[in-house]
């Protein structure tokens, strides 16, 4: 690893709320305020803004992608955008905020770990944030910024601030929801995005981009168990070279925690222990390694291992289970079917499973639960799954990497659900 | 509390472009690595030496040769190949042409766009369940909406309003005999953190990537390199009667068919001056050298459709 001052990182966030809401308008802003727009992708969204008759440049057509999507105005897909500081890079999943389109904005949670809530400073607290933010928090979003955007449309009034902001605690208070910063903005005028205007004065708080560039990267705010995935595994099988005619690597990520040379290890399922030879990039030493480093580790003893394995720290072994309760988004068009079989791929092992039971469905709206008996595509549901393979899991809101999973079609290999082990 | 500090945004793009490159390793039976001898690329290399030394690569290299490629890069891609010890193939456009698969409407036609069918006949040809490239989302828009793994039909087709959800870094490389999929681990890069990339990790670059002096001509608005000696001896992109042919101090920012791909002017002869401009720039990749995406808003989202990469 290469020591970097003022290097803070990456830090992946998601922006949620509708066009209306002037979602795209902020992310615009945001790239444009930090000088991620060049003069070319300028004028040509200059040109476009003329051709519709618009007065003014529009930003929120720096995030229509695709050509349906230009023709008629809407967003289709998660975009990720890209902008960095100097100190601190940022990838940016801009999912589209209608009602049917649940599955994008958990997509694109799924790798954030800080969510910026969008709310039309006109209108309030709608049953569109009360969703968002609830998915928000379902799928482990730690940090959430609830932005009070078009303050230059209620005449930048604290009043109106403050009121939104207690209707939304009170809301967040039954939810669950912990960490949360608000901030009043006007996108469309750049007040309190990366500069502070002066309409704003009574707000003493700091800019959004200043919340983002403190934000807490991943990981890195309480002490996890080792999870190491194997992914591949490395036997050069070299007969010039004595040095690797033994060599066996267990490739993989670090899904959470970190391990060192020395360390007591088990490997998951066949419950044999070792300890650590090795902890490589490349084949070349590093001794330690910490979540989220992709690296190679050699074992003191010959132990068969294959792609599908995990290895954990001898203390710390998690519980193989063949029944798992889960949250679980549905995805594709053709609803879930009882009667068949799925797929499930839970970090880097695959196990056939079958529904045992829907428990309840959340309704996205109300945020109620409610009975049902089936998943159609949107559907947010918490159901229990029985599995023909053990799964070496972790509750998901403890650690996302060893407590996500993904449901495959096996007919058209299609990627048709995700899930949140409870 | 903390248990270590963050890791630089190089070693955390660097670690999840490692874990990509392995998921395809893992999950595909025929995978390979599409290697141009472009700035991008030779990223990728280095990537997949972090990713699976002491071992071989579980793949070999592939290049799509329009025949129309500096020669520098041409060079640079052999010694590349060589050095690492890794398996090189090479499958040509004019090959295609031969056949009578790519037929050019005119022969000055760029062969950019006709690389698709060259590379699905290779993809044929080799039964690759997988190709690897070095492709980067803030490139241009329709790749920002592409998936990391994105599957393509028996055709090569990209179906944008069609795609697999990606979550978490669970990916999904299944895929039927015939079809294809195209794994993307640069894809979160941008065009500052492979130059940071390439100067943090001392790699070795085609020559025309730095400042040098060669013969250009305006067109509209744009600097066209000229007279340029091929491989193959012969001269591409010839000048045209009447152009005033200037000598001119220029780099590319990025490589690819000698038609398409246009230089910057730049007095910048190091990694370090290069990342200097690249910060200061204000005219994106693409807009800056790649001749073929000016021809409509959509003109690369079409391409993917058709199979390109």
């Amino acid at each position: 690893m290469t020591a970097q001052v003022e290097d803070h990182g990456l830090l992946r966030f998601l922006t949620c709320g509708s066009v209306d809401d002037g979602k795209s308008t902020l992310i615009g802003r945001l790239l444009f305020d930090t000088k991620t727009i060049l003069a070319d992708t300028l004028s040509a969204i200059a040109k476009t803004s003329e051709k519709r008759g618009l007065g003014a440049v529009d930003l929120s057509l720096l995030t229509d992608g695709l050509q349906a999507e230009r023709e008629q105005g809407i967003t289709i897909d998660v975009a990720y955008r890209y902008f960095s500081t100097g100190t601190r890079k940022y990838i940016i999943a801009d999912a589209p905020g209608h009602e049917q389109y649940t599955r994008n904005m958990v997509t694109a949670a799924s790798t954030a770990n800080l969510a910026i809530i969008l709310i039309d400073a006109r209108k309030g607290v709608l049953t569109q944030t009360r969703r968002h933010s609830k998915l928000a928090s379902l799928v482990g979003i730690p940090h959430l910024i609830v932005a009070i955007n078009k303050m230059d449309l209620a005449d930048y009034s604290q009043e109106t601030y403050e009121r939104i902001k207690g209707e939304y605690l009170e809301f967040a208070a039954k939810v669950g929801i912990e960490d949360i910063r608000f901030i009043p903005l006007s996108a469309l005028n750049g007040d309190m995005i990366v500069d502070r205007g002066d309409k704003l004065n009574w707000y003493e708080g700091p800019t959004l981009l200043e919340m983002l560039e403190v934000a807490p990267a991943a990981h890195t705010e309480h002490t996890e168990k080792f999870r190491f995935p194997v992914q591949y595994v490395c036997r050069p099988q070299d007969s010039a070279n004595p040095e690797l005619h033994d060599y066996r690597g267990f490739m993989g990520r670090v899904e959470a925690g970190s391990i060192k040379v020395g360390d007591a290890v088990t490997v998951l399922p066949s419950g044999r222990e070792s300890t650590v030879k090795a902890v490589q990039i490349g084949g070349i030493d590093i001794g330690e390694a910490f979540c989220e480093q992709s690296i190679t580790l050699l074992l003191a003893d010959e132990i068969d291992t294959s792609r599908g394995d995990m290895i954990v720290k001898s203390n710390e072994v998690p519980a193989a289970v063949k029944q798992i309760e889960a949250t679980v988004c549905w995805m594709a068009e053709a609803p879930m079917d009882r009667a068949r079989t799925y797929l499930i791929r839970h970090t880097t092992r695959d196990s056939k499973a079958k529904l045992a039971a829907i428990d309840h469905r959340l309704d996205v709206n109300t945020l109620e639960k409610v009975p049902a008996e089936k998943l159609a595509m949107n559907d947010i549901a918490q159901v229990t799954f029985k599995l023909a393979q053990p799964l070496f899991a972790d509750p998901y809101l403890e650690n996302r990497g060893a407590g996500a999973f993904i449901i495959i079609d096996e007919s058209n290999n299609n990627t048709v659900g995700a899930g949140m082990i409870l | 509390m903390t248990q270590r500090s963050t890791l630089s945004h190089l070693d955390w793009l660097e670690a999840e472009a490692i874990h990509i490159m392995r998921e395809v390793a893992g999950q595909c039976s025929n995978p390979v690595l599409l290697f141009s001898g472009g700035k991008d690329s030779i990223c990728m290399l280095r990537l997949a030496e972090k990713a699976f030394r002491p071992g071989k690569f579980p793949f070999p290299l592939m290049h799509i040769d329009t025949g129309h490629n500096y020669k520098e890069v041409v060079a640079f891609r052999d010694k590349r190949a060589a050095e690492l010890g890794e398996r090189l193939i090479v499958r040509s456009v004019e090959d295609s042409m031969a056949r009578g698969t790519v037929v050019l409407k005119h022969e000055g036609e760029s062969r950019n766009k006709h690389q698709s069918v060259t590379l699905l006949e290779a993809i044929e040809e080799f039964g690759f369940d997988a190709c690897i490239g070095g492709a980067r989302r803030d490139e241009e828009k329709a790749r920002a909406k592409e998936r990391i793994f994105s599957f393509r039909d028996e055709f090569g087709q990209w179906d944008p309003k069609n795609q697999r959800p990606e979550l978490w870094s669970l990916y999904n490389a299944r895929s039927h005999k015939g079809e294809n999929i195209r794994a993307f681990p640069i894809s979160n890069w941008t065009e500052m953190d492979v130059w940071q990339y390439i100067e943090r990790e001392n790699l070795e670059l085609p020559s025309i990537y730095f400042a040098h002096t060669r013969p250009v001509v305006m067109r509209q608005g744009a600097i066209v390199p000229v007279n340029v000696p091929l491989v193959s001896g012969e001269v591409a992109n010839p000048s045209r009667a009447g152009e005033e042919i200037i000598d001119l101090q220029v780099r590319f920012r990025t490589v690819g068919d000698i038609s398409c791909t246009a230089p910057v002017e730049s007095d910048a002869d190091t990694v370090e001056k290069i990342v200097l401009e690249t910060a200061t720039t204000t005219i994106t990749e693409r807009g800056a050298t790649r001749l073929d995406d000016q021809t409509s808003d959509a003109s690369m989202e079409q391409r993917k459709k058709e199979g390109y990469f």
